[in-house]
């Protein structure tokens, strides 16, 4: 689905990626882990050119996806921050994203899932972040995309909403999707990830299951495998 | 992009900002026109007003609507939409509301007076016209600015200090070196060098259309002088076309190279 050849990426003189080499073939959730600064954002962004790399290709369905457009239409974002025009209404908002996107969306279910209906008609520079984090979710989950990559997704939601997001995930990941997920919650990796992707220092460092991490540390919790790769490291 | 266009107009035209602008020069027509009752000064006042006023708000407006709209912009950009159209929208966007507040703003004073009847009537279309080139080209200038600078604080200090030296940095040094080299023909010199200043230029252009030389100044009869009245108005607004399209194919060009 994914494969990612050889990518570098310099921010000025700081190099993040450094030849970075991955592939996704099979459907389910892929956590995208690693240290604060190790590169998982720009990977995400990279896959949806928002930030152009050096150096290195990435497919997606076997198309090449640089400087390219129109496969956008299979992924859903969800940005880490969630901000929006303070001016528009959360309806308008959530209309002008179908217009651009111009297939058909089941916002409505999602509303609903996530108690917006109250909001609809609210501006966006009105709401708290959490639920305009919720109208994040609505606007990345309301397509049917066959690629989702969220950035942080449970940054500022309540624990209800966190369920109702987990749960969404699963249900999706049954439906055949596939997730690109960063996360620093590691029972949310433990959770939701089939395979987990670990970057360090501009390179994967690991790729597998969870299982196969905890045995390659010799660690029983997840948490502290992390840890301990970032110790040896250090 | 026109849908760009239209949500950015759309969120835009509810701003509180748009309607003080609007206010502004619906107030500035209506005190002009009716206190003054004198169409060519007041014609003459909104002109000084326009050339400084246009470029400054289009220059806060275009910096500020761009830092804002960072976080937006880059959920656009997770959409399938070219960059070109995203930013291409987003700039027509301010650069279309704020020409419009300044269109309307003055136009309804300008028809209830009965500007339309009178023979004035194309000194303050050129006027209107000009507001908008203005505001097309400081826009555009200002967005270019905030694509360069991340730190928005310096961005705003760029945007600022750009207005400033084009409304009134530029004329003191080009009065100065004009002093310093009196002895050196520099006709060709100010010609050229009011052909850098959009701001220079707009107000030329209606000066030669009022044909008012005693307004004129150094530049604007130099002007009259090299191209005559008619060729010289044509040059200049081909001049200001050239400097709202070259902006806005370095912001494209930016846009497309930049990481978000």
């Amino acid at each position: 689905m994914i494969r990612i050849e050889n990518l570098y990426k310099r921010f000025g003189r700081l190099q993040v990626l450094e030849g970075v080499n991955f592939q996704i073939e099979e459907q389910g959730v892929v956590a995208v882990l690693g240290p604060n600064g190790s590169g998982k954002t720009t990977i995400l962004k990279t896959i949806l050119g928002m930030v152009l790399p050096q150096e290195g290709e990435i497919y997606f369905d076997n198309q090449p996806v640089l400087n390219n457009w129109d496969y956008r239409n299979r992924i859903g974002y969800m940005p880490q921050i969630a901000r929006f025009p303070d001016n528009l209404t959360v309806r308008e908002l959530i209309e002008m994203i179908k217009n651009i996107r111009d297939v058909d969306a089941n916002e409505h279910a999602l509303i609903e899932r996530f108690g917006l209906e109250s909001s609809m008609d609210k501006k966006l520079g009105q709401l708290s972040g959490g639920t305009k984090q919720k109208v994040n979710i609505v606007l990345t989950f309301m397509f049917d995309s066959p690629l989702l990559i969220l950035d942080e997704p449970t940054a500022g939601l309540d624990p209800v909403s966190l369920i109702r997001l987990k749960a969404l995930i699963q249900e999706e990941k049954e439906k055949g999707k596939t997730f690109l997920i960063t996360t620093h919650i590691m029972s949310l990796v433990e959770e939701l990830s089939d395979q987990i992707v670990f970057l360090l220092e501009g390179q994967i460092f690991f790729q597998g299951s969870v299982q196969e991490l905890k045995d390659q540390t010799g660690q029983k919790n997840l948490e502290h495998s992390i840890a301990k790769i970032l110790e040896s490291d250090a | 992009m026109l849908k760009i266009l239209k949500y950015s107009f759309a969120d835009l035209a509810r701003s509180r900002w748009s309607y003080v602008y609007f206010g502004f020069y619906l107030l500035l027509g209506f005190v002009l026109l009716f206190l003054n009752n004198d169409l060519s000064k007041a014609v003459i006042t909104l002109m000084n007003v326009i050339v400084v006023l246009t470029p400054m708000i289009g220059t806060i407006f275009g910096i500020m609507y761009f830092y804002s709209a960072r976080e937006f912009t880059e959920l656009l950009l997770s959409q399938p939409i070219k960059r070109r159209d995203i930013f291409l929208g987003q700039y027509l966007g301010i650069a279309l509301s704020l020409s419009l507040s300044l269109v309307v703003g003055l136009g309804i004073p300008f028809i209830i007076y009965g500007v339309a009847q009178s023979s004035e009537i194309w000194d303050f279309a050129l006027l209107l016209l000009v507001g908008a080139f203005l505001t097309f080209i400081f826009v555009a200038l200002s967005v270019n600015i905030s694509l360069r600078n991340e730190n928005k604080v310096k961005g705003f200090g760029y945007a600022i200090l750009l207005w400033l030296f084009m409304a009134v940095i530029y004329d003191g040094l080009f009065l100065i070196s004009l002093i310093m080299f009196d002895d050196y023909p520099l006709d060709k010199f100010t010609l050229f060098a009011s052909m850098f200043n959009p701001i220079d230029l707009s107000r030329i252009l209606v000066l030669l259309k009022l044909d008012i030389s005693a307004l004129l100044g150094y530049t604007g009869a130099l002007f009259q002088n090299f191209f005559g009245n008619g060729s010289g108005m044509i040059i200049s607004l081909l001049v200001l076309t050239l400097w709202a399209i070259l902006p806005i194919g370095l912001l494209i060009r930016t846009a497309k190279r930049k990481d978000f």
